[in-house]
């Protein structure tokens, strides 16, 4: 005599919302990501102990000072004085915004606090000054 | 003879849809950077010469010049003892203010290791005076 089963367990992996799993992550990456970024000038960043991170890329300017003295802002080579006028536009659009300052490890104190004044003057007083991570 | 059209098929297919998803998402996989900017931050004074008179035990000058090397408090200090040396002072006085200055040819690099010392000896009140 012959048992037949009565139940038959299905030994596969629903798929059915598999392109629903795949969309949501999909939307997640594309809110995350940020298309728009600048390659700067060539620096060697200082390194520090105490970092902090930067909460958002979409609230922050890099502003780049080469060893040479060369100020770039989003691709574009600034004099000192322009600093002020360009950053201006971005406080306006942006009140929260944070300045990450690639400075090179040569780069002198002069120009860095020319830099600061230009910044206090339009108020973009939040500042990070951008390092990488030493390691005793 | 009466004929009946079927309607055949009105769907749009959607087994490549997975596929399709699956590309975008290894798009935006590969064109994302998790990591983000990091480093020391810091808060400009506003604009505009405000002049606050701060009693003289409140201040810690802190010079930097252009060799990198540290006068703390007309003391010469080296920069690894600077954190030492200002947390002792505020845990002595907390109401300390450390004014950074220097010098217009000091590497930024000097300037950068002794505001890092600064952070790690918790100072809150960083002054940074003009170095021109």
């Amino acid at each position: 005599m012959q048992f037949s089963r009565k139940t038959k367990i299905s030994s596969e992996i629903p798929t059915a919302s598999m392109p629903d799993i795949i969309f949501m992550l999909l939307v997640f990456f594309m809110v995350t990501t940020v298309l728009k970024e600048y390659s700067g000038l060539p620096v060697n960043l200082p390194k520090a102990r105490r970092i902090e991170k930067l909460k958002s890329k979409r609230h922050t300017v890099q502003l780049w000072v080469s060893k040479e003295g060369l100020i770039s802002i989003d691709d574009r080579l600034l004099s000192v004085d322009d600093i002020s006028l360009v950053m201006y536009d971005k406080r306006v659009a942006d009140p929260q915004i944070v300045v990450s300052l690639k400075g090179d490890e040569e780069a002198e104190m002069g120009l860095i606090s020319e830099i600061h004044d230009n910044l206090r003057k339009v108020e973009a007083l939040k500042l990070n000054y951008s390092t990488k991570t030493l390691v005793d | 003879m009466g004929k009946k059209r079927r309607f055949k098929g009105g769907e749009i297919p959607t087994s490549s849809m997975a596929d399709i998803a699956f590309l975008l998402l290894i798009f935006f996989l590969v064109t994302t950077t998790i990591d983000t900017d990091k480093g020391l931050g810091i808060v400009l004074p506003p604009p505009g010469d405000i002049e606050i008179e701060i009693r003289k035990e409140n201040i810690l000058n802190c010079l930097i010049n252009s060799q990198g090397k540290v006068l703390l408090d007309e003391e010469p200090t080296s920069v690894e003892q600077i954190h030492r040396i200002v947390g002792q002072r505020l845990r002595e006085n907390d109401k300390l203010i450390i004014s950074v200055k220097a010098h217009p040819k000091t590497a930024y690099n000097d300037y950068v290791r002794v505001i890092d010392q600064l952070k790690m000896a918790n100072a809150k009140r960083i002054s940074i005076a003009n170095s021109n």
